[in-house]
């Protein structure tokens, strides 16, 4: 598995994590200090092309921040699956954005210069920060008389990859050179509008220009590990959980587990969509063992601390397929339902004469019940009640402590 | 008869120590740019989370309504995710992040010098007018940072840096956003 990024509730306890962000927090803002950004003369003078500071300070940040985010997950060290994308939602980001531009250029900061700039006793950010409170508040006030626009022209974790079908490699060359044009644009703006000399030819800006390239050409030759290779990293580790037993639920424990409310249980039938139609359990969603990797970012997205997937199939080999791409990528407490739907009808299907066993059933993993229809969900079995069993199993449900992304930069 | 004047040594008071030092000038905007990747990768490479700052404010507000009207807090779906029942909205690592920023920002202003009871604005707007602007642009940035989700630093930088497609949007939509206000509002700025 990949070890970054670090379990920080595990090493250092929750204070010790929080205090991790705040030396983060605390880089962030002497960089932002000592780039000149708690001046908002300086900040605007960028929307009239006569000090384009914001746009090389922001574009550099964000090519080299992305090179080497890119270099760590195409070498396996970083995870990219535990690390905050945030979602798409393309419409409210857009008004929002615009918004913003209004906010910037009338207050001449945004959020994060502005702290800087009170923190430096610049009276105008200090009120520029406290109409930002303000603003923040109006909004929480406002949002339900529009929320259904808030949540609206959402797309998940969409990446530009995704977006454009481009691999990472050739995404990440393009936005260097799409940088690397724009400093070029802005230098030549700022002679022009700002009067400022043609910036000299100088030996650390040849080689900062090829460091980037070069970082970004190395990200397009490592390329990014795939499911099945970081499966193959894994495999000694999980194979183990897996003949051990440990990965695979009772019925029972399932049927306890859904029935508490504590737990936040998704259930993945990876059946055919025919074996699905004919039963399956209450809340189940079918997803095809082809679609499974596809759907990954969104199980992501989903993942709270008391997130519990299980996986089924008519016994446990699709199911158990399943599992493993799930676990290559970093999906958090995944479970295998034991037996699978046939071990399931033969615990809670009994009372219920229609659906009867067949002995030998042909074909790759079958359902061994016969049902007169398709009942689907409608069926006493898909939804037993917890409390009319009383059923022995080993627990083997333990909730992972939550690693990587908590929420974005501004939840 | 003589009296010695004993010379005692200049005292200098918290202001000479917090605002007398000499001013340096700013870093080259490509270094401070690289520098602030390096602190982005880290962030993300350590925790998983970009770097924020709107997120951290606005839980400073929640708790603030949190403190003076509980009930009304338990009644938006928007702030009960943050503060509802005995939810601490200061319970997040942004808060701290936010905390860090300030810091941060204080200590760079000390250190070269920068630190200095001013108001910038442009040549042709009184400082009351600059206030006004300030608090008005920051309540429309607020708004606006809150709409799209994050802020320059949450959704640009941090969502830009892991080629987000919707911060990628977001971040021309800022841009756009200002240029088009710009020569409007020009007066405010030369």
């Amino acid at each position: 598995m990949s070890p970054f990024p670090l379990p920080l509730d595990a090493m250092f306890g929750h204070a010790g994590a929080y205090f991790v962000y705040m030396l983060i927090g605390f880089a962030f803002g002497y960089v932002l200090e000592i780039s000149g950004f708690a001046i908002s003369t300086k900040l605007a003078a960028q929307f009239y092309f006569k000090d384009m500071t914001v746009l090389k300070v922001m574009f550099t940040a964000i090519i080299v921040a992305m090179v080497l985010i890119f270099l760590a997950t195409g070498l396996g060290l970083l995870d990219y699956n535990l690390i905050w994308v945030n979602p798409t939602y393309l419409w409210p980001g857009i008004v929002g954005g615009l918004i913003m531009g209004v906010g910037f250029i009338v207050g001449g900061f945004c959020p994060g210069t502005s702290l800087v700039s009170a923190a430096t006793f610049k009276i105008d950010g200090i009120f520029f920060a406290v109409g930002g409170l303000f603003g923040i508040f109006l909004f929480g006030e406002t949002v339900q008389s529009f929320e259904a626009f808030w949540n609206s022209s959402y797309f998940g974790r969409l990446t530009l990859m995704d977006w454009l079908g481009l691999p990472t490699g050739v995404v990440v060359i393009g936005v260097v050179l799409m940088a690397l044009f724009m400093f070029w644009g802005g230098e030549q703006l700022e002679r022009i509008f700002g009067g400022q000399p043609q910036p000299q030819r100088s030996w650390g800006r040849r080689a900062g220009v090829a460091t980037l390239l070069a970082g970004a050409l190395l990200v397009a030759l490592i390329g990014q590990p795939t499911t099945q290779d970081k499966w193959v990293r894994l495999a000694p580790e999980k194979e183990a959980l897996l003949s051990a037993r440990d990965v695979q639920i009772h019925p029972g424990e399932l049927l306890a587990s859904l029935a508490d409310d504590q737990l936040n249980v998704i259930l993945l039938d990876v059946r055919d969509e025919a074996d699905y139609n004919l039963f399956h359990l209450r809340r189940a969603r079918h997803l095809s063992l082809d679609k499974v990797t596809a759907t990954i970012p969104d199980l992501q997205l989903e993942a709270g601390a008391n997130t519990v997937y299980v996986v089924m199939s008519n016994d446990e080999r699709a199911a158990t397929e399943a599992w493993k791409l799930l676990v290559a990528e970093s999906v958090p407490n995944v479970y295998i339902l034991e037996g699978g739907i046939n071990n399931w009808l033969t615990v809670f299907g009994h009372d219920d004469p229609t659906v009867q066993p067949t002995p030998t059933p042909p074909g790759n993993e079958p359902l061994q019940f016969i049902f007169a229809s398709a009942v689907g969900d409608r069926h006493s079995a898909a939804d037993p009640d917890a409390h009319h069993y009383e059923l022995e199993y080993t627990p083997k449900i333990k909730l992972e402590l939550k690693r990587g992304a908590s929420g974005g930069g501004c939840g | 008869m003589t009296t010695a004047v004993v010379e005692e040594p200049k005292r200098r008071g918290w202001r000479a120590v917090l605002l007398g030092r000499a001013e340096k000038p700013y870093v080259n905007p490509y270094v401070g740019g690289a520098l602030l990747g390096v602190v982005l990768f880290l962030s993300f490479f350590l925790t998983g989370n970009g770097l924020g700052a709107s997120g951290g404010l606005n839980r400073y507000v929640v708790y603030l309504q949190d403190l003076l009207a509980p009930e009304h807090v338990d009644r938006v779906a928007y702030l009960l995710k943050m503060a509802g029942g005995d939810k601490n909205p200061l319970d997040d690592y942004l808060v701290f992040m936010t905390l860090g920023t300030l810091l941060g920002g204080f200590v760079s202003g000390w250190q070269h010098g920068r630190l200095k009871f001013e108001t910038n604005k442009g040549p042709q707007i009184s400082v009351r007018t600059r206030w006004l602007m300030a608090f008005v642009g920051g309540a429309i940035m607020g708004y606006g940072a809150r709409f799209a989700r994050g802020c320059t630093s949450g959704q640009a930088l941090s969502g830009g840096a892991v080629l987000s497609a919707g911060s990628w949007a977001f971040m021309f939509a800022v841009f756009g956003g200002g240029y088009a206000l710009a020569y409007f509002v020009r007066r405010l700025w030369n």
